[in-house]
Formats: C-alpha cells, sequence, structure tokens
C-alpha cells in the first residue's frame, strides 16, 4: 500500500507511457491524447524519442489540462511503464502519490516498486498471447489492451476511443474490429480486476473550443502553401524533415492542376544542405517563392549562401527547427540555440531577418507571412521553429485565412515600366527605405538587366572594389533593416495587475510555459510585466519595455544567452538590467522551472535591490 | 575584374540574324582576362554560337561559380541576367533558377576548380537530375585567380610552371557526365572555333543536361612544356571523333555530303545535326562504348574531343517533377493559395 496519499485529480495530470520505439505504441498514444481532447478537455502531448530507428527507449507524454496549461509540467502523475531497460528510471520519476501501471505477467519482486506510490498491473502479455498468435500482433494489439484498461482506470470515453479507431482505420475497414475487440480486452480486464476509477480521472468538459491538434512542422509546411511557395529544395535532417514531408503531402493534395493534373510546385530533395539553400536562391533570384528547411547543422552548412542572399539581396525563406546543439548535439531533443547563428549568419557584417512562431498557429501565420517579407526586403527570412513546437502536437487557435489577401511581391520592375523610361538602378534606393528594385530574368530585351554578384557594387549593380560605393551600399543596407523593424510581427506585451519595476521577456516554444509560470509567480507575491518577442529585428518597443522596468528576466532554452546577447547588442543596453534565465536539458523548459527561478531572484532582490547576481 | 563597358558604335553593314540582331549584341563588357587566355576564345564561341541561333539575348540566363571562367558570364550577353554566385554552387543556383522559370535558356558557366573540386557533388547532382541547361566546363588544369596551383582535372605526370610533378590522379569531367546520366555530352578545345561553335549551338538546343568540358589553356599558369593543357599539347593530342554542322530547323540541307560519313541527327527542338564521323565505328547515341571509347584513349595520352554522346529522346527535371507548362515563377495567389473554405475543411480534419 502506498505510504503517500494519492493524487487526487481530476482532468488536470500528466500521463507518461515509456515505450520502445519501433514498437507501434505511437500511433496508440497519440489516440490517446487525441481523445482526451475529444471529450473537451485541454492536452499536451510530447514524444520524447531517440534518434533511432527501432529499439530505444521512447516515451510519450500527455499533459491533461482543463485551466489550459499547455507547456511541459515536468513530473508524471501517472506511468505506463511499457519498457522494461528503464522501468527502474520510469519508476523514479513518478511523483509522490503518483500510479505505476505496468504489465503483470511476471511478478517483480517488491523491492521492485517504491513505497510513496500506487501500483496497477495487467497482464498484458499473457492476454495478448492467450488472444492472439501472431507475434506482430501480439506486440501491437498489446498497445491497444492498454489503452483499453486506461479508458476504465481513469474513466476515458470508450466511445470516443471506439471512433478514434474508425477514423484511423478507414480505408482499411478489416482492422477496426480486432482494434476495438482488443480495446474491450483492456477494459473489460480493468473494470473485473482493478479498482476502478483511480484518483486520477476525467471528467468531460467545453474547455477545446474550436482547437485544432497539430505540430508545427506540419502548420509551417501549410503557410508555405497558403504562402505561395512553389519551389522547395531541402535535404533530411531531424527535426526538419516532417516540413518538406508535410509541404509534399499538402502540395499533392491542394497544388496539382484539375485539368492537366500537373504540379504547381517543385520539390527537389537536394545533395546537401549547400545545394538547398543554392536552389532556393537561385528560384528566388529568378521570382519564385522557394524555401528549405533545416535545423543547426544546416544552418552552419548554409553560411555563405546566406551571406549571398544578404549581399546580392535575394528573397529566401529558412524555416530552422531547433534542435539541441553545437555540433550534432542532441538530434532528437529541444533547444533555442541557433539565435546568433541566424541573426548574424554568414562572414562579414550580416544580419538578418528572424521570427520565433509560438505554436503551429504561427507557424501556419508566420510561415505564409515570410514569403511577403523575403519579397519586400529581397533577403532571407528565418522561420525559428524548435522540435517542441515543430515535432509535437498542440492544441492551437485553428487556421485562418483573409481571401482577399494578395501576395506582396516587392518591388519588381516590369517590362512595361521599363519601357516607359523608368530609371532602373539595381541597388538604387529610390524611396529612401534601403529597399530597391529589381528585374526578373527575361524581362526586357534592353532594359533592366544587371550582374548578380557577391563582390562589391556600385548603385547600378557594376563591379566596384571602391570605397565609396561600398561604404554606401553597406548603408543602405542598415537602412533596409531598419525598415523590416516596422514590418516584422510586433512583440506583444502584457501588464501584471500592479504596476511592477520587474519584467520578462520571452519567446517561441517558452509561451505556454511562462503563461502557466506568471500564475505561480504571481502566487508567491509577485508582480511581472511581459512581452514576447515575435521577430528580430526588435521593435522599439522592446527598448521601451526594458527601459520601463528596473530588471528585465530574459527567459531562453540554450546556455549562452543568444537572445540576450541579441537584445545588449541590439539596442545598446546595459547587460546588468537583463537577467538571463536559462534552460537548456534537452527538454522543454517547464513552468515549473521558469517560476521557481524567477521567483527566487525576485526573492533576492528584496534582500538586495542594488545588485543582482545572474 | 573592373567593369568596362564597351563603345556602343558598331558598323553599319554588319550582319543581322532572323531576329535582327547583330553579333555585337550578343556581346558584354571588355574582357579583364589575359591576353590569350583560352576563355576569351570560349566567350566568342558563345557569342557566335547565340547569333547564329538568333536567341533573344535577354532569355538567356548565365549563371557562374567563382574563379577566371566565372568571371566570363559578364563579356557576353549584355543584355542577359548573369548570376555570379559562389565558388562550386552554380548547379544549384541554376537547378533553382530552372525551377523558377522553364521558360529561359539556361547557360552554366564553370571552370575546373569550381566543378571538379569544391563544386564536384553540384556538378554531379545537376547532371543526374536532367536539369535543362548547357553546363560549360572552362578547362584548364589550373587555379587561375590564385596563382597556378593545381586542379583536380591536371593530369597525373603533369609539371606546374614552378616545375612541379603532379601526383594525383585526374578527373575526367566528360566521363563523369557519361557516367552520371547527362543526356549530351561533349570535348571540345577553345582554339577550334569550327568545332566548338556547332557544339555549343547543338547543347542549347538539346532539351536535356547538356555538358561540355572546354580545354582552355591558362597562357599565364599553364602553357609551358610538361603541362598536358598546353595549346601544343592539346593540339598534338587531340583525337577528334567527329564534326558537327547545326542546321536550324528552318533550312533545308544544302551540303552534300560523301554517304555514309555523314549522320543528320534530328533534335528534340526541330534543329537538325549533322555529324560528320572521323571515327567510322564511333556511335554518338552508345553511351557505354563512348565510356570505353575515352577511357582507351586515355590511357594512350590522347585528349577525344567532338559530341561524344547525344540521348536523342532526352527529358528534363521538369518532365521527372511534372510541373505546370508556365513557368512557376508567374503564378500568383489565385493559382497558389487553397483559401480560407479548404482551411476549414482542413482545421476540421485535425479536431
Amino acid at each position: 500500500m502506498s505510504t503517500a496519499t494519492p493524487i487526487s485529480r481530476v482532468n488536470d495530470f500528466v500521463v507518461r507511457f515509456a515505450n520502445v520505439n519501433g514498437s507501434g505504441s505511437a500511433s496508440a498514444n497519440e489516440m490517446f491524447a487525441r481523445a482526451v481532447m475529444r471529450m473537451g478537455i485541454p492536452v499536451a502531448p510530447r514524444n520524447i524519442f531517440p534518434s533511432n530507428i527501432q529499439g530505444l527507449p521512447t516515451w510519450y507524454e500527455v499533459r491533461i489540462s482543463e485551466a489550459d496549461h499547455l507547456g511541459a509540467r515536468g513530473g508524471t502523475d501517472l506511468m505506463v511503464a511499457m519498457n522494461p531497460q528503464t522501468f527502474d528510471k520510469d519508476i523514479a520519476s513518478i511523483e509522490p502519490g503518483g500510479t505505476l501501471f505496468y504489465d503483470s505477467t511476471k511478478p517483480l519482486p517488491a523491492s521492485k516498486f517504491r513505497q510513496d506510490i500506487s501500483v496497477v498491473g495487467v497482464p498484458l502479455t499473457a492476454i495478448c498471447n492467450r488472444e492472439y498468435t501472431d507475434p506482430r500482433q501480439r506486440q501491437l494489439f498489446k498497445n491497444i489492451v492498454y489503452i483499453g484498461a486506461l479508458c476504465a482506470l481513469i474513466e476515458m470515453d470508450v466511445t470516443v476511443v471506439e471512433q478514434l479507431i474508425g477514423e484511423q482505420y478507414k480505408g482499411k475497414d478489416k482492422l477496426i474490429a480486432p482494434n476495438i475487440k482488443a480495446l474491450h480486452i483492456g477494459r473489460d480486464y480493468a473494470l473485473l480486476n482493478l479498482e476502478c476509477p483511480l484518483s486520477l480521472r476525467l471528467k468531460k468538459c467545453d474547455k477545446v473550443g474550436n482547437r485544432i491538434l497539430i505540430e508545427g512542422n506540419n502548420a509551417a509546411a501549410l503557410g508555405a502553401v497558403y504562402g505561395g511557395a512553389t519551389v522547395c529544395a531541402w535535404y533530411p535532417i531531424t527535426p526538419s524533415s516532417s516540413v518538406a514531408d508535410s509541404f509534399t503531402r499538402h502540395c499533392a493534395k491542394f497544388r496539382v492542376d484539375p485539368d492537366t493534373q500537373k504540379a504547381k510546385y517543385a520539390i527537389v530533395q537536394a545533395e546537401d544542405e549547400l545545394a538547398s539553400i543554392g536552389m532556393v536562391i537561385g528560384a528566388g533570384w529568378n521570382g519564385a517563392r522557394a524555401f528549405t528547411a533545416t535545423s543547426g547543422p544546416g544552418i552552419s552548412l548554409m553560411q555563405e549562401f546566406i551571406g549571398l542572399s544578404y549581399f546580392a539581396e535575394i528573397p529566401a525563406v529558412i524555416f530552422d527547427v531547433q534542435r539541441a546543439g553545437p555540433s550534432t548535439g542532441m538530434p532528437t531533443r529541444t533547444q533555442q540555440c541557433d539565435i546568433i547563428s541566424c541573426a548574424y549568419a554568414s562572414h562579414g557584417d550580416t544580419k538578418h531577418v528572424l521570427l520565433f512562431p509560438e505554436d503551429p498557429t504561427e507557424s501556419f501565420e508566420f510561415g505564409a507571412q515570410a514569403f511577403d517579407l523575403a519579397d519586400r526586403l529581397q533577403t532571407t527570412i528565418f522561420v525559428m521553429l524548435d522540435l517542441d513546437i515543430g515535432m509535437n502536437h498542440h492544441l492551437s487557435q485553428p487556421f485562418v485565412w483573409d481571401d482577399s489577401r494578395a501576395y506582396d511581391r516587392g518591388k519588381v520592375m516590369t517590362a512595361e515600366e521599363l519601357e516607359a523610361g523608368k530609371e532602373f538602378g539595381r541597388y538604387l534606393d529610390v524611396d529612401g527605405d534601403g529597399i530597391p528594385y529589381r528585374t526578373y530574368p527575361g524581362t526586357h530585351p534592353t532594359k533592366g538587366s544587371f550582374f548578380t554578384r557577391g563582390t562589391s557594387r556600385d548603385r547600378y549593380a557594376r563591379y566596384t572594389e571602391e570605397a565609396g560605393p561600398y561604404v554606401d551600399n553597406m548603408q543602405r543596407l542598415v537602412r533596409k533593416f531598419d525598415t523590416a523593424k516596422d514590418l516584422v510581427p510586433r512583440p506583444l506585451q502584457a501588464n501584471a495587475a500592479k504596476p511592477t519595476k520587474y519584467g520578462v521577456l520571452y519567446f517561441g516554444s517558452t509561451a505556454p510555459p511562462m503563461n502557466e509560470a506568471i500564475h505561480m509567480i504571481e502566487a508567491r507575491g509577485h508582480s511581472l510585466d511581459r512581452m514576447r518577442i515575435r521577430a528580430f529585428p526588435f521593435h522599439s518597443s522592446v527598448n521601451s519595455f526594458v527601459a520601463d522596468h528596473d530588471f528585465v528576466f530574459v527567459v531562453e532554452q540554450n546556455r549562452d544567452a543568444q537572445m540576450r546577447s541579441l537584445i545588449v547588442n541590439e539596442c545598446g543596453i546595459d547587460p546588468v538590467r537583463l537577467v538571463p534565465i536559462l534552460h537548456y536539458d534537452g527538454t522543454p523548459i517547464t513552468a515549473r522551472f521558469i517560476a521557481k527561478t524567477i521567483g527566487d531572484h525576485l526573492e533576492a532582490l528584496k534582500v538586495k535591490p542594488q545588485k543582482v547576481n545572474s | 575584374m573592373t567593369y568596362l563597358a564597351k563603345p556602343k558604335f558598331q558598323h553599319p553593314d554588319l550582319p543581322k540574324n532572323e531576329l535582327g540582331y547583330t553579333h555585337r549584341d550578343y556581346e558584354g563588357s571588355v574582357s579583364t582576362l589575359c591576353a590569350g587566355c583560352g576563355h576569351d576564345s570560349i566567350t566568342a564561341s558563345i557569342i557566335q554560337a547565340c547569333f547564329e541561333l538568333s536567341i533573344e539575348p535577354h532569355r538567356v540566363a548565365k549563371i557562374s561559380g567563382i574563379g577566371c571562367s566565372s568571371k566570363t558570364p559578364t563579356y557576353f550577353l549584355g543584355n542577359s541576367h548573369g548570376f555570379n554566385s559562389v565558388h562550386g554552387r552554380m548547379p544549384s543556383v541554376l537547378t533553382g533558377a530552372n525551377l523558377a522559370n522553364r521558360d529561359l535558356i539556361y547557360l552554366g558557366v564553370s571552370g575546373d576548380g569550381d566543378s571538379a573540386s569544391i563544386g564536384f557533388g553540384q556538378f554531379a547532382h545537376a547532371l543526374r537530375r536532367g536539369v535543362n541547361m548547357t553546363y560549360i566546363v572552362e578547362n584548364n588544369g589550373v587555379y587561375g585567380l590564385t596563382k597556378g596551383q593545381f586542379s583536380a582535372t591536371a593530369d597525373r605526370g603533369s609539371k606546374s610552371k614552378r616545375g612541379v610533378t603532379n601526383t594525383d590522379n585526374s578527373i575526367d569531367l566528360a566521363a563523369m557526365a557519361l557516367q552520371l546520366g547527362a543526356s549530351f555530352v561533349a570535348r571540345s578545345f577553345s582554339g577550334d572555333k569550327q568545332q566548338l561553335v556547332p557544339i555549343i549551338r547543338a547543347a542549347i538546343a538539346h532539351e536535356g543536361a547538356a555538358f561540355i568540358d572546354i580545354i582552355s589553356p591558362c597562357v599565364a599558369f599553364n602553357n609551358h612544356a610538361g603541362s598536358t593543357k598546353s595549346f601544343d599539347f592539346v593540339r598534338e593530342h587531340n583525337e577528334s571523333v567527329n564534326r558537327l554542322d547545326f542546321i536550324s530547323s528552318r533550312m533545308p540541307i544544302e551540303v552534300q555530303y560523301e554517304p555514309g560519313t555523314v549522320e543528320i541527327v534530328e533534335q528534340h527542338d526541330g534543329s537538325r545535326l549533322a555529324l560528320r564521323k572521323l571515327q567510322a565505328d564511333y556511335d554518338v547515341h552508345d553511351r557505354t562504348a563512348a565510356q570505353g571509347f575515352l577511357q582507351q584513349h586515355a590511357a594512350k595520352g590522347q585528349i577525344v574531343t567532338g559530341l561524344l554522346y547525344m540521348d536523342k529522346t532526352p527529358s528534363d527535371l521538369h518532365a521527372h517533377l511534372h510541373t505546370v507548362d508556365v513557368p512557376l515563377n508567374v503564378l500568383d495567389a489565385k493559382d497558389l493559395c487553397p483559401g480560407q473554405a479548404t482551411l476549414d475543411k482542413v482545421n476540421a480534419s485535425l479536431r
């Protein structure tokens, strides 16, 4: 019997499935998460997986939160321990008063368990061996059997799961009945042999609304479709590959000419990242909207071309799905660690536009907007996702598109304008915003052609190594970057109920845990204004936010406080006023971590208001 | 490399092509390469070929990498857009440009350093994808701009200007192109305009990946005794398999050829090539035989030139990707954006 009081909660707990990868658990676990959503309860599933295809440990964490806290929480209330390799560690990670669910076919000694948790055993292997003869079926149905048992244990609506099975195997209808049978085998066993329900349970509610459950990579790819991307060149790399995969799938559905069955898109799997960005730049130069998707190591390889895009002023879009670095790092773990390598990518003086979506909804929106910005600014636009946003399903606001929206193709001089005698200088700043006009190749027989190069040139694209024209051009590029400040998504600010001297800056996937942490920090008696940065270059309101507070915390998921460095550098801020809050172990940052770290700092500030140790 | 505009003056009686353009309309700015550089002869041959083909100059996109050869696109087709990209990456930039607009003519200009060393991978992959282009390597066996280091096409045993012997094996880009599936492969010599101009014309008319390896001696760093890329060496060891006459589709064949010595090859665009055989049993449509022929002659120290291989029915990357007939860069929101109604369905499928 458990020595701790069992955790008793409705619609507010964390279930963690410990599996072996390649065992078919992923689809069963996803069905579990989706069933919670269908019951109207907000849910946040996260896949924790190795860089491997078969045989290594994998976990699937489902946070259930009627209060709508969708960031990772930390800790596990109900552990579904299906992997003998990680059994001991998994048990150790259960919260006191939590529950262990395990396969009790082979009896385990009491020493294997903890005194402060409840233990629920279902002889899954024995049941499956009895019911099925095919070894593959025994394995696959085991996943459904445990979902069935959980239906009884936490009062998950079994009809919802049946419906999901029907949807999942639509078209392979003969698989529906056996799966439903397996579901009921598990459920019946639990109802007959176990004390149901547990003190952790679900209850139907209506807190999901019209939200959708989708991965950020899939959403970003859909954004690229809506944003008018026609050329995608990419090289496989975790965790970004599903951007190109999803784009391929969406295009096959939405971009095939109904009359000719021909493709209104071109997707090339390149030989490496250098070739993929090269193709994107070639296509952008020639007037198509083009993108690539990659991760940190790919960004490193693309540096030279990114500098060319900056200096020769060619539109390009890069989706960077960040993973833990440096080097190969942890390919299947999340971080926000490419901020500096993207912001200042390539040799020489360069600066690049970065967009920071917080979730799939913004991945879609920024994914589409990036193409307008790339054409308008004639440069590379980075959409900075991370593994947590990109590869996990997130409960998100539904996608919206304004059908009257036209694409902004930027300053492109036409054959008619050239014919009418309009002056064309490729690098001439006619409007004072630093953005010159360009022409697409093949526009006019005698006017408007120019030579594109990465070498220095004058306003009419003629090669020069003279100091004056070089500086003139570099200054114009700075002006153009200033223009970008008002074109990119603005930061969003939310002030505390009471006036406060303290603020917090954060971005990207830190948003959901930050939203939760703010309540926890308030509960500790502190007030904190917050601002979510959504793009670089920083809007002037970032400067004023820092100026308006004595100290501002900068929360980010890397070791070296890269965003803080960027703010200090670009906004000319005294570094002492920006307190870094850093989480970089490869797991998504949690509300518990933020609340504790910031709370401790604020308490220290109360004691010594003149100094801060960071 | 300074920008030098050419004077606009031209003789009123200069011959005009079908579009009414003169030779001068296909020129670019004045070359800043060394006097006597083989690359300038190639530039002249490109100008000649484009003039003869009556191409609208602005419908060509000329793309290059980095190096002496990659500088040359400024010296021809001044009314075309050009793109001097980064070292060894011309093929990817050209591939992307081609995907964006299938209606232009793509001329990729590279060198042996650019294509056989730093860009060897991109060279290979652009050819195996069948990008519709004319890919020219101006091959001199040395790095000219950095003053005479060996390149990967320098033959083993050949000597640098400073007397150093090259101990590395060389890469034969034409042989590689054959192996990689290029649908048009030729080798020529910058000093043989008679052979080179028709080859360039045929390559431009070819609707697939056309590769031309042009031996182009470097007068500054690789034209000495002991070099296998010098004018003298190439002239002495040139083993030409055929000579081409390019016949545009509109012209009747006027020249009478000896029966059996000439093969008339119809190209996909309707133009025809009269192929005068210099090697009786050389079959220009047999890829495998061409590979063997190159190897046997290379072993004898001979440089095989001419049209080495041509696929009569080539296909290209756009055909493989099944893209629409109009250039992708003219499609707008109406063509590309599925709209809110579709998005509603997408949203519904995600609940």
